[in-house]
């Protein structure tokens, strides 16, 4: 038996390439049956540039160093007690949120990737979606893991996974991961792939971790950098997805141009639970959801955009409203989660004074004309013992499935409706985005799991606000949800810190 | 093409179906330019509901809380249904009028524009 060592290149050959073989007694077809239903045509997979020139034991050897740090930091951020260092326990909420919202999504991604990773013809397209399928997997490891901590000390972490399948607000990163996992493919790849993880992940990320950063929250900014190597690879497929589908066949353009329209506008969506989290639920401020978006999107963005120019693509639609509504959705978002804070899993709250300037400040055009106003009746609504909450269940969009809060940039007092109507049942959306999303396919979204309507149709537990909220999403009533003012979360906070909630205080005084 | 699927001519199951409610229709109502309340809210009402219930107990039941509640002068109150005008009569079912399953109900209050003429 020879002995001699391989060099890199031909280790790279052997363990990717190499790993396919000629199919003799089968059809082509028969083994990657949904290589066509989508209109794609693919001439040569040979084409396909492996984005990141890396094999498997490489792979292993990387990200078992990688565990080895993060789990050392993760022990002792544990051992310190550091869950006391976070700059207030309102903080924690953004967490809870990143966990019933964002964690499960990694893991649908896991299975997206494998999924794919089977379906694709070319054999280094399925090593690369075997990786990142890896990577996903891990991801969302990691980050339980990170967060089990302040399971111990704090409410609303313990059903992350069972809520992710039922409560209102969790359906709608649900719903857009079912979306891209039902789609064929090659949409898979250009929704996550390109349109998730290369136009828009650092909106996620960087508000996530600079957040945490800021925050004194270690454990997030380490599984953030964990993740942060992986994900520049995971950008990298997304671009080489792009460009090998648009290098293969023209009329592979018009399809492609219509995913990224469809994707940019899901995905800008589902962000706007990011913006609110920025501007509203971190007590020290990074940037603003604005200031992010004009970062992230529309220079970053921008750019892209040109460079693929070439290849004849475009901004996506509805670019615009995005870009006009940075000034809108973070408030308007806010607002619907403190409308329905009795039914959510971690706490809402008005900012205080200070934080309302900084919002003033950051948003100039928009934030005293149109929020300050009703954000202040709500403080004096609460400070009068009627703290607000939203009696009556709101309606959806049937694409997104946020309640329609948004509103017309031509008049941002106005909700924006746009309906439609198929095989005669109506159909209501929040946006153009929405609507035509919903058009083009209307046989995927008239299935859509909208949990307004489930509620109503006696699917979810029963017919009181208990049933549903406290035994069907596991929500435990008046610890979990409510008001972060009043809560077990604060009240404990307020002790380990010596710290006396300001009515106690007006009372010792007087 | 209404999808793009693997099956041909594949059907998705309308998860909606007005028959899925029980007897109840979903009726939405919003009240322009109160965006105290995030969005227009859902009920889920039974087709025969007369126009004067939804007015006299059901809308109140979700807006009574805002201060302008109060001042609404009922007869000035412009409302839309599904995007067009729309003069509610009052002893008529929902279903009399047109306001079918899934329908939008938007009722307009000249002169009351939110907190401080916010839109909130």
């Amino acid at each position: 038996m020879s002995n001699r060592k391989i060099n890199m290149k031909e280790k790279y050959r052997l363990l990717t390439r190499d790993l396919d073989w000629e199919y003799s007694y089968r059809d082509y077809k028969e083994v990657f049956p949904q290589q066509e239903f989508e209109g794609i045509k693919i001439t040569d997979w040979s084409k396909w540039e492996d984005p990141f020139r890396l094999t498997m034991d490489a792979y292993w050897k990387y990200q078992a160093e990688k565990e080895k740090k993060l789990y050392a930091i993760l022990d002792a951020f544990s051992q310190n007690n550091s869950q006391l260092n976070v700059t207030d326990a309102r903080y924690v909420n953004a967490i809870k949120l990143f966990l019933t919202g964002i964690s499960p999504g990694e893991h649908q991604a896991a299975m997206g990737f494998g999924q794919v990773g089977r379906q694709l013809g070319g054999v280094g397209a399925r090593v690369a979606c075997q990786m990142q399928a890896i990577d996903e997997l891990r991801h969302v490891q990691t980050q339980i893991h990170a967060m089990s901590h302040y399971n111990k000390f704090f409410d609303g972490f313990q059903d992350f996974s069972h809520m992710h399948d039922r409560v209102w607000y969790l359906s709608v990163s649900k719903s857009f991961f079912d979306d891209a996992r039902t789609a064929g493919p090659f949409e898979y790849m250009v929704a996550i792939g390109f349109s998730f993880e290369y136009v828009l992940t650092n909106l996620l990320f960087v508000p996530f971790m600079s957040g945490a950063a800021y925050n004194g929250d270690m454990a997030t900014v380490t599984f953030g950098f964990s993740a942060q190597s992986d994900e520049a690879r995971h950008m990298t497929l997304g671009l080489e997805i792009i460009k090998f589908l648009l290098e293969q066949h023209p009329d592979n353009l018009p399809i492609v141009q219509r995913w990224i329209n469809k994707w940019f506008w899901r995905g800008t969506r589902m962000l706007s639970l990011v913006a609110m989290m920025m501007d509203y639920m971190l007590p020290n401020k990074v940037m603003s959801w604005q200031e992010a978006w004009e970062v992230y999107f529309e220079e970053a963005g921008g750019s892209l955009f040109k460079d693929l120019a070439r290849y004849g693509i475009e901004m996506p639609d509805y670019a615009q409203t995005a870009i006009a509504e940075k000034e809108h959705i973070s408030h308007q978002v806010w607002s619907m989660f403190y409308n329905y804070g009795h039914a959510t899993a971690f706490h809402t709250w008005m900012p205080t004074e200070k934080e309302m300037d900084w919002l003033s400040e950051k948003y100039p055009n928009t934030f005293d004309k149109y929020y300050r106003p009703r954000f202040e009746k709500w403080r004096e609504m609460e400070a009068a013992g009627e703290r607000f909450y939203n009696p009556t269940l709101p309606m959806l969009c049937q694409t997104c499935q946020i309640p329609m809060g948004f509103t017309d940039m031509e008049d941002p007092t106005s909700i924006f409706y746009r309906q439609s109507e198929y095989d005669g049942e109506r159909y209501n959306f929040c946006s153009d985005g929405c609507k035509d999303i919903f058009d083009h396919e209307p046989e995927k979204y008239v299935q859509a799991w909208l949990p307004v309507h489930q509620i109503y149709q006696g699917n979810c537990g029963g017919p009181s606000m208990e049933d549903v909220l406290g035994n069907y999403y596991k929500i435990n009533l008046g610890v979990d949800n409510m008001d972060f003012h009043g809560s077990p979360d604060e009240e404990r906070w307020n002790i380990w810190h010596n710290l006396q909630p300001a009515e106690d205080k007006l009372k010792q005084a007087s | 093409m209404s999808v793009a699927a693997i099956t041909p001519d594949y059907v998705g199951e309308r998860r909606d179906r007005l028959e899925n409610f029980h007897g109840n229709q979903i009726v939405y109502v919003g009240w322009d330019r109160h965006l105290m309340f995030c969005s227009p809210v859902a009920f889920a009402l039974p087709p025969e509901t007369p126009f004067s219930k939804l007015q006299d107990e059901v809308i109140p039941g979700a807006f009574s809380q805002h201060p302008d509640f109060a001042e609404i002068d009922w007869s000035a109150v412009v409302w839309h249904l599904n995007g067009a005008p729309f003069l509610p009569s009052r002893d008529k079912s929902l279903i009399e009028q047109g306001v079918d399953h899934k329908s939008i109900i938007r009722m307009a209050t000249p002169g009351l524009n939110g907190i401080k003429g916010s839109g909130s």
